[in-house]
């Protein structure tokens, strides 16, 4: 009888394949959709239409601007809030971290619209302050997401610099832009990218918080999709795919230094 | 001493985490330029006392004065003290010279200005020249010259305990704190950076606080040596004096090898102990129950008969330059350092020269025994069987209708022939007229009024010895009987309780 033998190579197959239909193939055909018109012939008439189409443009840049700002928030709310959990004083056996993330198990459309309920029982209307109302919604949604890898990066932190920089003379505030800051910067930009990326493309939290009175790029792509503008709306995907890379290339030198777990679980 | 000398004063400092006090009314005066060493085992406070000096730490009570000036409350960044940590605490993100550099561009120095004719003070930060020139000597002086630009995580475990002690030193503190700096480089490396710390400490002038539980490191290095433990400085000196002249047994074990016995001084000048009476120059009150102290190496081995007492060797270890060996005389060890070779199990006499005789005060005033647990589960020490409980030698622990000891996870311990220390307290020694009656007997050779008791010694036959307080008067040379309440033996076990797990 003779034994059948894997080898390497073979054990990988069911992984290639999966790769190959779940994540080449779909890229494949977004580049392919942007790239042509709508009856197949390659073209660049998409490109043509987006980059000419101020409404686009500026959607765009409404997107990016929002990203930004979300991005901002989370990480100005989210860093004390990681200190704080990252403190053993303060958090013994990491039950308050939990309480932090647990919002993050509960459904996100139901979450969602939960908190735009709570915000219009406050007197927050989501149909007056959209804007508000909006990005109320998005910090809210994203803040786990900022604390969990700020969270990690400080628990493996070494205390030992932070009184280190106090014996050379720093003061805490200097301790904590020289020091602190430089020593969790693999958990910001970790952060940084978890929030933003998610934030443009997101249509949900817009749709329900500023009902429906704001638009970003994510509800741009749905929009196309769901009126079966396949070209158009791969393009903006395509778009989106090379801010992405753009960013993981620009951030991927402060990434080198640490291994830094992305904070997804 | 002179007193503008003085650098640094710690008076009265405790230290206090919750119930557990980690330092116990500290005080030490440091000259200027001084290399001292704080020694003692882990958890001994010597850390805890280095972090107060840095800043790191509050004193529970008591005061640090820098100069004379009260620093106790000053925060770390406003002390011009720097430290070399354990682990080196080196900042990842920045390069070798940018690490030495940290402590330069943060700091503001008093300069004068003539602008205009009009000459002012200011303060001002260092110029990036000024900063480079200080940070290449640094480098210069651990070495480190043509490293400046590498990442630290490059870097050997040596080259980043430099980088560590250059960038302490680049701020010329007044004092350098190292808290075990060399802990994690292996042995050769060691010791050549003692070396080199003892020769930059030399260079600079600065005056050095070096924390360490190595006592090789610390006689080596030092001007003065503070030992440890507990929280309570137990010696302070230069190094030859605190291998000499031990001030306790603690010190005299921690700090090189060191035989010691429970000895009691018989007479003038003669102490008791290995069942001799030996000649001593130290002049102790007559009965007082003492610690002779021996360094193995002042031992010398003799012919049978020819030395002062006799024993067999039973182990011979080659150590390079002399043989180690143990001759057992009686139940006790000896440790003895000689250059000769001898065959092993043979019986030798040793010869002590009396000013290599050190006694000392007995820290504990209890009457303290080595002995072995029976089959019976009772202690068998000073030649007698005692009743004693079995259970504290081993928390949680309760015994089983067959007479072993079980614990709370039913773990089953056999501590038939375990060797234990048996501490008795002096009230606790009970004195019966009738020698049948006690479960040991002797003779009492010593009555001494203590003010309110008196303090009674009985000896057995075998020159153990049992020093009780008792209200009541007795006669010298009465043979008597001893109790001892089962209660009042405290025990425990020399061995790790895991060895008498019974399979």
């Amino acid at each position: 009888m003779s034994k059948i033998r894997f080898s390497r190579k073979t054990l990988s197959i069911p992984y290639f394949a999966f790769l190959i239909l779940f994540v080449v193939l779909p890229l494949l055909l977004i580049v392919y959709y942007a790239i042509t018109d709508s009856d197949g012939n390659i073209s660049l008439v998409n490109f043509i239409r987006f980059f000419q189409d101020k409404n686009k443009l500026g959607l765009l840049a409404f997107s990016v601007i929002i990203g930004v700002a979300n991005t901002i928030l989370c990480l100005i709310i989210g860093y004390p809030i990681a200190m704080i959990l990252s403190n053993k004083k303060y958090n013994k056996s990491a039950v308050l971290a939990l309480l932090f993330i647990m919002p993050m198990w509960i459904n996100f459309v139901l979450r969602t619209a939960a908190t735009r309920d709570l915000l219009y029982w406050f007197g927050i209307n989501g149909g007056e302050h959209p804007y508000l109302a909006t990005m109320i919604g998005m910090v809210y949604n994203y803040l786990p997401f900022t604390i969990m890898p700020l969270y990690t990066t400080m628990l493996k932190m070494d205390k030992n610099l932070i009184e280190a920089s106090y014996d050379l003379g720093a003061k805490p505030h200097q301790t904590f832009v020289k020091t602190i800051i430089p020593m969790t910067m693999p958990g910001i930009v970790s952060a940084a990218t978890m929030v933003f990326m998610p934030t443009m493309s997101s249509f949900v939290i817009s749709d329900i918080m500023g009902e429906r009175k704001i638009s970003l790029i994510g509800n741009a792509i749905q929009f196309n999709f769901d009126q079966s503008r396949w070209n158009d709306g791969s393009l903006i995907a395509l778009i989106m795919l090379l801010i992405i890379g753009v960013i993981t290339l620009l951030t991927k030198n402060v990434q080198k230094e640490e291994n830094v777990r992305g904070g997804l679980w | 001493m002179e007193k503008e000398n003085i650098i640094i004063e710690l008076t009265n400092i405790s230290k206090q985490y919750d119930d557990n006090l980690v330092v116990d009314d500290f005080n030490l005066k440091i000259r200027k330029g001084e290399f001292v060493t704080f020694l003692g085992p882990s958890g001994c406070g010597k850390t805890t006392t280095l972090r107060m000096i840095a800043g790191f730490e509050l004193p529970t009570s008591g005061k640090i004065l820098l100069n004379g000036q009260d620093i106790t409350e000053l925060p770390p960044y406003k002390r011009p003290i720097n430290t070399v940590f354990q682990r080196y605490a080196l900042f990842p993100h920045l390069d070798v010279y940018d690490n030495v550099a940290f402590g330069l561009k943060l700091k503001k120095i008093k300069d004068t200005v003539t602008k205009k004719g009009v000459t002012k003070e200011i303060e001002r930060k260092l110029t990036a020249k000024e900063i480079d020139a200080k940070v290449m000597q640094a480098l210069k002086i651990v070495d480190l010259e043509e490293l400046e630009t590498r990442d630290i995580s490059t870097l050997s475990g040596g080259q980043q305990q430099r980088v560590a002690i250059a960038r302490a030193i680049v701020n010329e503190p007044e004092i350098l704190l190292l808290d075990e700096p060399l802990g994690a480089l292996d042995l050769k490396m060691r010791k050549d950076m003692q070396l080199e710390l003892k020769e930059m400490h030399r260079k600079l002038g600065i005056t050095f606080i070096y924390v360490t539980h190595d006592q090789e490191e610390a006689l080596t290095m030092s001007d003065t040596i503070v030992v440890m433990k507990d929280g309570c400085i137990q010696q302070v000196g230069s190094p030859t004096d605190i291998y000499n002249e031990p001030n306790n047994a603690f010190v005299a074990d921690f700090i090189g090898e060191s035989n010691i016995y429970n000895g009691t001084m018989t007479d003038e000048k003669k102490v008791l102990f290995l069942n001799h009476i030996f000649e001593c120059v130290d002049d102790f009150e007559k009965n007082e129950k003492v610690d002779v102290v021996i360094r193995p190496e002042d031992i010398f081995l003799m012919d049978e008969d020819k030395g002062m007492v006799n024993g067999k060797l039973v182990s011979k270890i080659f150590k390079g330059v002399y043989y180690e060996y143990i001759m057992m005389v009686g139940k006790n060890e000896v440790v003895i350092h000689d250059t000769k070779e001898y065959e092993l199990n043979k019986t030798m006499s040793i010869y002590i020269k009396p000013f290599d005789i050190h006694i000392m005060h007995k820290e504990f005033v209890n009457n303290v025994y080595e002995g072995y647990i029976d089959k019976n589960n009772n202690v068998i020490f000073a030649e007698g069987e005692f009743e004693c409980d079995v259970t504290q030698l081993i928390p949680n622990t309760h015994l089983d209708e067959d007479g072993y000891l079980v614990d709370d996870k039913g773990i089953v311990y056999d501590l038939t022939d375990a060797d234990v220390k048996v501490e008795v307290g002096l009230k606790d020694i009970e004195i019966v007229d009738k020698e049948e009656d006690g479960t040991v007997s002797g003779e009492i050779v010593s009555i001494i009024y203590k003010g309110d008791h008196y303090q009674v010694i009985i000896r057995t036959e075998e020159y153990e010895d049992f020093v009780t307080d008792t209200e009541y008067t007795w006669n010298e040379f009465d043979k008597v009987g001893v109790k001892i309440p089962k209660e009042a033996i405290k025990m425990t076990l020399k061995n790790e309780a895991k060895q008498y797990v019974k399979d």
